[in-house]
Order: structure tokens, then sequence, then C-alpha cells
């Protein structure tokens, strides 16, 4: 029997998706059940309660959780969100309902063995609700009372090896896709990138001092499976300089039906014969591919990295030898205020470690600029905006390139400054007169 | 030159103690405004004062702020005093 009558969340199970409800009410006769016998931290009804105050939200349209709070490990400014019920008498279970977030394994990489760890852990002091993933990447661990959270923070330290991850004005928890690990297109190790910086920059993880969150990502090839592109500040890109490898042999296989496109992604339906031209070359956006007799050529001087040729063909076109990074800035996928996609600041960078070049002339100009110039909860996209990519430029000390330009005439971020033109703005007025009439 | 800390730290207690009336929790700009440093220079009093229990966290998830421990409605209000 249920604690309480929850009848607009009911009619969310109807619907043809999976239903969280339906978890959250298999999770609350579980933990009332306790077969397994864990003595719960915590109270046994917190997610009977969970339903009552969301069912609650639902009667009056408005939320019943508090804004925030002061509670955290010791040492931490970020990892922990204070979150607090406005209904305490009704909703017992959930009067104290903190999020912790912890730092997920690079790649996302887990053993089952390590999942149930995570998991017994948090139904022991937490609710047993989580989150996998948060949309910054990190596991998050939904509800727990404040006397729980160094506990928890300590068997994470120290057993489960795993660290806090980053909230508040942050840096946030890296993210990398899976790269080099599993992917033949990852031009660089997105692990090793993601887990250097994770560690080099500990104490703008756990210390908040910057205006607002902050937000690194990193994908292994312009597929961005993380979409860094579209949600981080500064976006890691993998790349390569010359020529995509091409095996016509193999190119010859898919034209011949022996390889199946997409390594047989597509397989659910019958599509047809493969059709290069089709599916292929007439679908590449800067139209660089044609066939010569049997052999596919591409002008790599205009491929601009859309992979979708290498995503058709993987065994016939290969990324090229000379691998590194496109670094953007500037992305953000806020609800309020609109999305912005990043905007390329270093078109090529070699990703080698100990990553000193990335580190010195990119991440930490940009950082002293926006913690000095940011506005209170301004995103560093923001501030490019205000200030202009030409402010970005100068901090960086690159020379402006027209690959910064996302299309003609619609970023002319780059303006003349008066010490670069031979002689300056003043003109000799009556010599100008001369040859142009008022 | 670095910044002294005793010194830095009454100008951030007396700073915030000041506002008390009109806010209790306060963006980390407000502090490296007070010391009248770069960010850097400001983390490292700020850090050191969190350390020592002058100063507390505050975060909403999203943006973090810092104010005198006790002060304002949160703590008697959650009992996390």
């Amino acid at each position: 029997m249920a604690k309480h009558e929850t009848p607009m969340l009911d009619q969310l199970e109807s619907g043809p998706w999976p239903s969280f409800v339906s978890d959250l009410k298999a999770l609350a006769e579980k933990r009332a059940k306790n077969e397994e016998g864990i003595e719960f931290q915590i109270p046994t009804d917190v997610v009977d309660d969970i339903l009552g105050v969301l069912e609650l939200s639902y009667k009056h349209g408005r939320t019943h959780w508090k804004h925030g709070g002061i509670v955290g490990v010791f040492g931490y400014g970020g990892g922990v969100i204070g979150r607090y019920c406005d209904q305490p008498e009704m909703f017992p279970g959930v009067a104290h309902f903190h999020t912790m977030r912890v730092n997920q394994p690079g790649g996302k990489f887990y053993t089952t063995d390590y999942l149930r760890k995570l998991c017994d852990l948090w139904d022991f002091r937490g609710s047993g609700v989580l989150n996998m993933h948060g949309s910054t990447g990190d596991i998050i661990f939904l509800g727990t009372t404040t006397p729980q959270l160094e506990e928890i923070f300590y068997e994470l330290t120290h057993n489960l090896h795993q660290d806090l991850g980053g909230s508040g004005s942050n840096l946030r928890t890296p993210s990398d896709c899976v790269g080099q690990a599993r992917c033949e297109f990852a031009c660089y190790d997105t692990q090793d990138l993601c887990y250097d910086l994770t560690q080099e920059y500990q104490d703008e993880l756990h210390r908040p001092a910057f205006p607002y969150k902050f937000k690194f990502k990193f994908d292994g090839c312009p597929n961005c499976c993380v979409a860094s592109i579209a949600r981080s500040d500064l976006s890691f890109i993998g790349t390569w300089k010359d020529d995509i490898k091409i095996d016509q042999e193999a190119v010859q296989a898919y034209i011949g039906g022996e390889l199946k496109p997409n390594a047989g992604a597509h397989s659910g339906r019958d599509w047809g014969p493969f059709d290069i031209q089709k599916e292929v070359i007439d679908l590449c956006p800067t139209d660089c591919m044609w066939m010569e007799g049997k052999e596919l050529k591409i002008d790599n001087k205009e491929c601009t990295r859309c992979m979708h040729c290498i995503n058709v063909m993987p065994r016939a076109l290969r990324i090229g030898d000379d691998r590194g990074i496109t670094i953007l800035a500037g992305a953000k996928a806020p609800i309020l205020d609109g999305a912005q996609m990043g905007t390329l600041i270093v078109p090529f960078i070699k990703a080698e470690p100990p990553y000193t070049e990335i580190k010195e002339n990119v991440i930490e100009p940009i950082w002293d600029w926006w913690m000095e110039e940011g506005k209170n909860r301004e995103r560093l996209g923001e501030l490019m905006k205000r200030q202009g990519l030409q402010k970005m430029i100068e901090i960086l000390g690159v020379e402006p390139d027209p690959r910064m330009v996302q299309e003609p005439r619609s970023n002319p971020y780059i303006f003349w400054k008066e010490e670069e033109v031979p002689g300056g703005w003043k003109r000799d007025i009556k010599e100008f007169r001369k040859y142009h009439q008022r | 030159m670095a910044l002294d800390y005793e010194e830095s730290k009454q100008k951030i207690i007396e700073g915030l103690k000041k506002k008390l009336k009109t806010k209790s929790k306060f963006y980390f700009n407000d502090l490296s405004k007070i010391l009248g440093a770069k960010p850097r220079e400001a983390k490292k009093i700020v850090n050191r004062m969190v350390e020592e229990g002058l100063l507390e966290y505050w975060s909403s998830g999203s943006t973090s702020m810092y104010g005198l421990p006790g002060t304002g409605k949160q703590a008697a209000a959650e009992h996390e005093d």
C-alpha cells in the first residue's frame, strides 16, 4: 500500500515510455520490504515521500523544494548541493534531501562490481535514487541527510577511489568520450587529457572562485559524441591536418555490397543496395569527393571534418595521421537564455602529455580574463559576446584566422586598430578633397 | 606582492559585517573587490578563511556564494547551525 495517493503521477505511467514513476514505486516497495536487511541510514520511506512531494507539486503547480544550502564536505565548495523540502511535516523522509555529484570514471567505463558498490553505498546511506548520468556527465546521488555526507565522502575516496565532482561556480566534472579505448576515430587520448586536467585543476574543481560554472568536454573526433561543441565552455575536439586515408579496395567492397555501410548499424530494414554517389558523395557538405573511374578522390583541403563519409565507410576511409585538437570556446546550453555553440579559437594544437601548451597558452589565460572581467553568473560565451572575439584573441595572443569566422557577414569580430593601420585614422583632408567631392 | 593574511581577513570580515543588514551571501567577486586584489590572489585568502571556518560556502547547485557562518536565514531554518 503506497504511503501517499498519487493519481497524477500514476497517469504518467500510462504512456509508452519507461516511467520514472514506476521505478520510484518499485524502489519504495523494495525499501519497505528490505529483504536484504540493509541498515538504512536515512528514513526508509524517503522514496514514498519523493512521490508524495512531487504529486503535491503537480497539484499546486509550484515546487516544494527550497533553493540551495550551506552543506558540504570539509574543504570542498562543490559536489554537494543542499536540498530541503518546504513541507517537512508532511514529507519527513525528504526534509533533507541533498544531492551529491560524484566524478564519473573516464569514458564512463564501469565494471559491474564497481556499479554494485556504488549502488550498495547509496542504498545504505542515501535514498537509493541515482541519476546516471547528469547532463554534466557525473554520477548523481539524489537525496541524503547532512550527517551522511562526510561518511559517503570517506567511503568514496578511500574505498571506491572516486572523488566528488564539481558544482556551483566551479570547474565542473570534466567529461570525455570513450576515445582511443574503443574507437578508431579518436584523434587523441581523450581519457588521458581529461584525467590530466582533472588532476591539474583540483583547486578549480573543488573551491569555487569563478563567476559561474565552467565546463571542459573532450571529444576524440568531430562526431562529437559528448556534444562538447554545444555544451562546454572549452570544447576539445580531435582532428587531423593531413589527408583522409583511402583504401580503394575497401571502397569497391562497399560498392559491391561485401561490406555493410555504417558497419551494419542501419540493418533494421532493407534500404536497397548501397549507392556511394547518393549516400556519400552527394551528401558531402563541401562537395569535395568524387569518383574517377573506380577510384574515390577527396580534395582534402576542402574537407570540414563532417565525418559522414568515414562513418559510412569506416573500413575504406580513415582519419589522417597528423592528429591533434581543435579548441572551441563559449558554448552553453541553458534552459532560460538560449543555447550558444562554441566558437573556434585554436584551429589545431598537438595533444601530447604533459599538455603544457594547452594549459598555459589556452586554459589559464582564458580563466584569468573571465575571472577578472566576467560578471556574476556570466558564462564565458556571454563574456565573449559582450567584449568581442577580438578581445579573446588578444588574451590568447593568437592571430585572427578565417576559420574563426562562423560564416561570412555573421560574426565580423575583427576590426583594425589605429596603431595597426599605416598613418592611423588621421588624414590630410585637403588632399582627400582633391579626389572626393563633398 | 602577496597579500597579508591577517589584514585581508579583517578587511573581509568587516566588509561583510557592514553589509549584513541587506544581505548575508556574497559572490566571490564581492570578496576580491573588498580586498582590491586579483581573483587568484583573493582566492588564496578566501580558501584559507573557509578552512579556518571564518567563511562558509552556500550553493544553489549552479552558483556558489560565500557568507559569515551562522548568518542569514538558512542555517537556523534548516538546523545546520
